[in-house]
């Protein structure tokens, strides 16, 4: 029967078309894979290489952030009993039995040449507390006279107050919030209530707002310079605009400390800028341009103008100059169409360039640093000044934790709106 | 042309030639100053002379720094320039899940404040004895290099078009040939570019270097910075001005490749 077979025979191959697609699908599946992976492979030494001596390093400085410091290693009796004091309220000074495990402990300490490392530690809990344990130490008698109390309290009567004992159990356990709460201006009172820093040391919450200040300031200032520049060149010829695209990356690719030392000749007192203001008798007396925040501003914009023109200039090359013809042909007036048309399709441009440049701003450090004057100096300066003078490295790093933050926040919004395949080069 | 049209104009190119001469005349103040007889900075200069540049080029504290800020550069180019196109090439259109955070990363030490990194390789390095020394900075600087070398060769291979390399390996080239023979010459403008960003990066970094290096290994950068700090004499005007002219060269380089790229793409 035809009817039949062909119905067979159409089954069969329902059947058969349906093994070999399902076939076909897993190997072409299979293949894929493959490919990912080999392309991953090549990718893997560039990605072990950046998790070594990029993420890592970074991880690492994360991790000082909340490392509290030696004492629980070098007076680990003292620490343990005051960290079960730190939990009595109300909370008055330490019985005998933390002053007899300090007062050992001490004199360990001392002979074993650690006491140093930890007289640093408390140092930084209050100034004044390094020569008091270094004191103590060179004057502690071998046995107590009365007590350990009363022998401590004779050699210095801060040991009668609450204050040191409450530092010292700050610095007791090994990790601590301590660094990361002073890097944001507050502290542990002698009760452990979480206080506000006193507004006359309160330095760092101010550096990070004079720091996003700075950097709005100058990215709002690259953004009008950049904008006109940009529409220009996105509407000349393109052989016109790649010359004076040239132009434009001539900053970018001179070195920053080039660009630096130049605006400090600029600016300074008897600089062309100031002979020429005078010569054009704007000015009878020289402006004091350099070593203040005017003259950081000028010197950042400049600096980070070229990355505010890529982005937006990119962008407006793809905009078709027939849309603003379009819109003033039907009787808009320039301004109009403009504003409805042609701004709008520029602002992903506008957003990538605000974004890259505001990102770029927040990390500066040489630039303010050189032109700047002590009020002008930004998060990254303090973060130095940290690491390489006080040696406070545990503050340090919170403070480089709180940047890092803001800028993998910004980054990730960044990635969100304009892409990793943003981050163009000219 | 209406009148409201040609002052439009008018007036975009009077702030379009502005800025452009605030991006450019800054660094052109400073090379009249860098052949001054005087050492005070400034304009007109009293006359002519080349003192500054025979004080830069026949210090050995100069010479040393220049010395090392090549050594390190040459580390860091190289390895950037080898990790980061072979990532370029096997992450070029190959898709799978977490790609984008993947790249996120990679493209990360362009955006991380470069004090951050400096600081995190200060711990880092001290205990594996890297600090202090050209080898740790090169490795540093590979790091803050890879990105662009990564950024610039993924540019080219988008153009590239990959039945090249299908007809090669069909025609029996092993993979190997295929990449050296086939690829390579294609995207070769953007692996020189990214070297050159990477060798850039390198020799103007100046953060990580005060991190990480002594005296002995005091490169180009720091030594300007140091200068900058305590007291701007015309010699660092003459470095910089000698600064100026590689980036000149550098720029125009750049520029060649780029055109050439497109060029071998199809592109313009």
């Amino acid at each position: 029967m035809p009817g039949r077979r062909s119905d067979r025979s159409g089954l069969t191959m329902d059947m058969m078309a349906a093994g070999e697609t399902g076939d076909l699908r897993a190997s072409l599946r299979r293949a894929e894979r493959a490919r990912t992976l080999r392309g991953l492979g090549l990718a893997l030494p560039l990605i072990l290489f950046t998790l070594v001596f990029f993420v890592l390093p970074i991880a690492g400085m994360l991790v000082k952030s909340v490392q509290n410091g030696p004492m629980p290693d070098i007076m680990p009796e003292t620490s343990a009993l005051l960290q079960a004091w730190r939990s009595s309220e109300p909370r008055g000074v330490p019985d005998e039995a933390v002053f007899a495990a300090f007062a050992g402990e001490l004199r360990t300490a001392s002979q074993n040449r650690t006491l140093p490392e930890l007289a640093t530690r408390l140092n930084f809990e209050n100034a004044g507390y390094r020569s008091l344990l270094m004191a103590t130490a060179r004057r502690l008698p071998d046995a107590p006279v009365g007590s350990w109390r009363d022998t401590l309290v004779g050699l210095n009567p801060q040991w009668g107050e609450v204050a040191i004992w409450a530092a010292m159990g700050r610095a007791s356990p090994r990790l601590t919030e301590g660094y990361l709460l002073a890097a944001l201006d507050h502290r542990r009172d002698d009760n452990d209530h979480i206080q506000a820093t006193d507004a006359s040391r309160a330095v760092y919450v101010t550096s990070l707002l004079r720091t996003l200040e700075i950097s709005a300031i100058v990215t709002l200032l690259c953004l009008v310079l950049a904008y006109p520049l940009a529409y220009r060149l996105a509407t000349l010829p393109e052989s016109t605009a790649n010359l004076l695209m040239i132009l434009v990356l001539l900053p970018f690719w001179t070195s920053l400390l080039v660009r630096t030392a130049s605006w400090l000749v600029i600016l300074q007192r008897e600089g062309p800028l100031n002979q020429a203001l005078q010569w054009l008798g704007l000015i009878d007396q020289p402006l004091e341009l350099a070593f203040n925040r005017p003259g950081v501003i000028i010197a950042m914009t400049h600096v980070l103008l070229p990355f505010m023109v890529l982005p937006i200039y990119s962008v407006m090359k793809g905009i078709p100059s027939n849309y603003m013809r379009a819109a003033t042909s039907l009787g808009a007036p320039f301004f109009t169409a403009f504003r409805r048309v042609y701004f709008p399709l520029s602002l992903p441009g506008v957003t990538a360039g605000c974004l890259l440049v505001f990102i770029l701003a927040i990390g500066y450090y040489i630039t303010p640093l050189l032109i700047g004057g002590a009020n002008d100096q930004m998060v990254s300066a303090l973060i130095a000044f940290l690491t390489l003078q006080t040696l406070n490295w545990g503050l340090a790093a919170a403070l480089g934790a709180v940047l890092l933050v803001i800028t993998i926040a910004l980054y990730f919004i960044y990635t969100r709106v304009v892409g990793t395949d943003g981050v163009k080069l000219g | 042309m209406p009148m409201g049209a040609r002052i439009r104009g008018i007036l975009l190119w009077s702030v379009s030639i502005l800025v452009i001469a605030f991006l450019v005349l800054p660094l052109l103040v400073i090379v009249p100053i860098s052949f001054s007889s005087a050492s005070f900075l400034s304009l007109p200069i009293p006359g002519f002379s080349l003192r500054w540049y025979e004080a830069l080029l026949t210090s050995p504290v100069w010479g040393r720094a220049i010395l090392n800020s090549l050594i390190v550069g040459v580390i860091a180019t190289v390895i950037a320039v080898g990790l980061g196109t072979l990532a370029a090439v096997g992450l070029h259109r190959n898709e799978f899940r977490g790609k984008a955070l993947l790249m996120g990363v990679l493209i990360s030490p362009m955006i991380v404040p470069i004090v951050i990194v400096a600081l995190g390789s200060y711990f880092f390095y001290a205990p594996l004895g890297l600090s202090s020394s050209l080898l740790g900075l090169g490795l540093a600087h590979a790091a803050l290099g890879a990105p662009f070398v990564l950024i610039t060769v993924s540019a080219t291979l988008t153009g590239f078009d990959a039945n090249f390399a299908r007809a090669a390996a069909s025609l029996g080239a092993p993979p190997l040939t295929v990449f050296r023979r086939v690829t390579l010459p294609i995207i070769a403008p953007g692996v020189i570019s990214g070297a050159l960003f990477a060798f850039v990066t390198s020799f103007d970094e100046v953060v990580v270097a005060l991190f990480l290096t002594g005296p002995l290994q005091r490169t180009l950068p720091r030594q300007m910075f140091d200068g900058i700090r305590e007291n701007i004499s015309p010699t660092i005007l003459a470095a910089a001005t000698l600064l100026i002219v590689l980036a000149v060269g550098l720029l125009l380089t750049a520029e060649m490749l780029r055109r050439r790229s497109q060029r071998l793409r199809g592109i313009s």
